[in-house]
């Protein structure tokens, strides 16, 4: 009771010093918190897409594409249950900087393929009905304020040309980690518009997205597969949609690696930072700590004084620095949402924030409390006046 | 017929030195003296003579070198530093010259400090606490932090501390040396009861010769040799 209150006065007593210390660290632990949530993020896209899909490509390279006869040869390997051509389209939308993804799929596997995409029945037999119809994520909706039956033209990067569609559905996600940013338009108008204008580019897919029924005998099938199409012109390249986007993230891998080093070098500085606020208080009070051990208090009394008051204000700033994460990243979410469509703070990167200040906390006190407890009573006093 | 008095304080070929770079520099040397229960002893010499050295080992905040020293029977040069710290917080009450006190907390709290060590309710510390609140005249003052209280006020809480666990012997560092004339002379009135009614044992360095003059014995230092008296 009594070494509570010593400590909480004493963190109040340079006030200046203690609330600066207590934003520092509560700055750190939000730039800490929002960067883990980034790497996290990248690495989200690859725990959500599901086991029970999987990927065929070509085998040289992304950039070629799979021929249209594939597709039948694909479905009849035993374990497949289903079958879509899909293609990166890499529309733009007005002006570049509204970035988001869109794909042209085969419009009947598409919902059995992605069960996480919630749309109403009527839309979907409206999107299937509509060859120009697309299907969009209902943040990506929301942002450019489409509804359905509205007009969208997008200008092709890949594929030239000015681009009609008619919003016929919007999908919602089945999860918090189900990106709903992205854009679906049907392959058929695709291939059919190349057919008239580019006909060597016709009936290609980019890659086939491949249903399974049992994801146990994932890595069979896609060997099954690629075996079918060996020394053929175009080899495939068969695995789980999360081995494929893997390969994406591992180009930016280095990247994620730089932001999570940054992120541990924002709390070893603001561990230095309150490592020499406490050392100098400390420095301050060592006659204070002298006389008490004089008066018969010992080392463990003293070192629970030390560490009390630097946990309380590495803690109070903590707490602050996780209680500003979350608004921080609701702004992040609206304003940056086609880059980060769900930026969320996730529970463990709130405990590892708390960790991360309690550490900073702890380190702080160590040289000083080992300082107050070892200096000797007589040196101790001789520093005062 | 003699009555031999109970000696408080045995000091017996102490010798004190401290290290200063590679050298081992002496501060005492073969000290041996004793002082008797309820004495008022005063401890006067030059800067530098060695007086808080030796005020600081036989109140058991320093070691010895070599020597012994016995207080109330209990020869502290043996004890751990534990033990010590037990011992400390039983036996010896501490003035000292900037008073040391616990500036975040208040004269009372400050007073209380020592029994927060004892297993004493919060009521019996209470009452401990008014009473010598009472015996040094502060009770008005209780809950002023130590910055508002003058000098001699604050010496007068350091005395109420010192007294609080009614410790044996009082050991003062030039307790009166910050502060001006009338203040000296009430810290001085207020040991001097302290010695007649508690029959508390004093030991006091002091340069004030005023202060000296309240004592029963002074005894002289210089460099690190008591003179005879
Ligand atoms: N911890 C220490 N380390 C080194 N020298 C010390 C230490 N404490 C005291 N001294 C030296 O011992 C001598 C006596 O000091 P002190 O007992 O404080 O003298 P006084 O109180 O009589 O002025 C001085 O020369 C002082 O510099
Ligand atoms: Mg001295």
């Amino acid at each position: 009771m009594f070494m509570l209150k010593l400590i909480i006065r004493n963190s109040f007593r340079h006030k200046l010093r203690s609330l600066l210390t207590v934003t520092g660290v509560a700055v750190a632990i939000l730039a800490f918190g929002l960067l883990r949530t980034l790497v996290g993020l990248w690495y989200l896209g690859v725990e959500s897409s599901s086991s029970t899909r999987l990927v065929s490509r070509n085998a040289i390279s992304l950039v070629f594409s799979l021929p249209l006869s594939y597709k039948e040869r694909i479905r009849q390997v035993t374990g497949v249950t289903r079958v879509g051509a899909m293609n990166w389209f890499g529309g733009v939308y007005i002006t570049e900087k509204n970035f988001f993804p869109n794909f042209a799929i085969e419009p009947l596997p598409l919902f059995d393929l992605y069960p996480e995409f919630k749309v109403s029945n009527e839309e979907k037999k409206a999107f299937l009905l509509d060859r120009q119809g697309a299907v969009v994520g209902r943040k990506l909706a929301k942002k450019f304020g489409w509804k359905v039956g509205d007009r969208v033209v997008l200008k092709g990067t890949i594929f030239p040309g000015q681009w009609e569609f008619t919003i016929r559905a919007i999908y919602h996600g089945a999860q918090r980690s189900t990106d709903e940013t992205q854009f679906f338009f049907s392959w058929e108008y695709l291939n059919e518009t190349l057919k008239r204008t580019i006909p060597r580019r016709a009936n290609q897919a980019g890659i086939y997205v491949v249903g399974v029924a049992n994801p146990e005998r994932a890595a069979e099938i896609s060997q099954n597969i690629d075996t079918i199409f060996k020394n053929s012109l175009a080899e495939t390249m068969t695995e789980t949609e999360k081995a494929f986007q893997l390969s994406f993230v591992s180009m930016t891998e280095a990247i994620m690696v730089a932001i999570q080093i940054v992120s541990y070098v924002v709390i070893v500085i603001i561990m230095v930072v309150a490592a020499n606020t406490m050392a100098m208080t400390a420095r301050e009070r060592l006659s204070e700590y002298a006389t008490m051990k004089s008066l018969g208090f010992k080392w463990l009394h003293i070192t629970t004084v030390i560490f009390g008051e630097s946990l309380f204000i590495a803690m109070t700033g903590g707490v602050a620095g996780v209680l500003l994460t979350f608004p921080a990243a609701n702004i992040i979410e609206r304003e940056l949402a086609q880059f980060f469509p769900v930026f969320h703070v996730t529970p463990t990167t709130t405990l590892l924030q708390l960790l991360a200040a309690f550490l900073v906390g702890t380190i702080a006190a160590l040289f000083p409390s080992w300082r107050g407890s070892t200096i000797t009573i007589a040196d101790g006093l001789r520093r005062v006046g | 017929m003699t009555v031999e008095r109970e000696m408080e304080v045995r000091l017996k070929d102490v010798c004190k030195s401290y290290q200063r770079g590679s050298q081992q520099v002496p501060v005492l040397e073969k000290i041996s003296f004793e002082i008797a229960r309820g004495e008022f002893l005063a401890l006067m010499g030059p800067s530098g003579s060695g007086k808080s050295t030796l005020l600081n080992l036989l109140a058991g905040i320093d070691k010895v070198d070599s020597g012994t020293i016995t207080i109330g029977g209990c020869e502290i040069t043996t004890l751990g530093d534990s033990e010590l710290a037990d011992w400390r917080a039983a036996s010896v009450g501490f003035i000292f010259q900037f008073y040391n006190l616990i500036p975040v907390l208040t004269a009372y709290e400050n007073i209380e400090l020592p029994l927060l060590l004892t297993c004493l309710s919060r009521r019996e510390r209470r009452e401990h606490v008014l009473a010598a609140l009472e015996v040094v005249n502060l009770t008005d003052r209780m809950d002023h932090r130590p910055s508002q209280l003058s000098g001699g006020q604050q010496q007068r809480v350091a005395i109420a501390r010192a007294i609080i666990t009614d410790p044996a012997i009082l050991v003062a560092d030039e307790p009166t040396g910050d502060l001006d004339r009338v203040s000296a002379g009430e810290i001085l009135n207020l040991m001097d009861h302290l010695v007649r009614e508690s029959g508390k044992t004093i030991i006091m360095v002091t340069h004030d010769p005023r202060a000296a003059e309240k004592a029963h014995i002074v005894r002289h230092l210089e460099k690190g040799i008591l003179l005879e008296s």
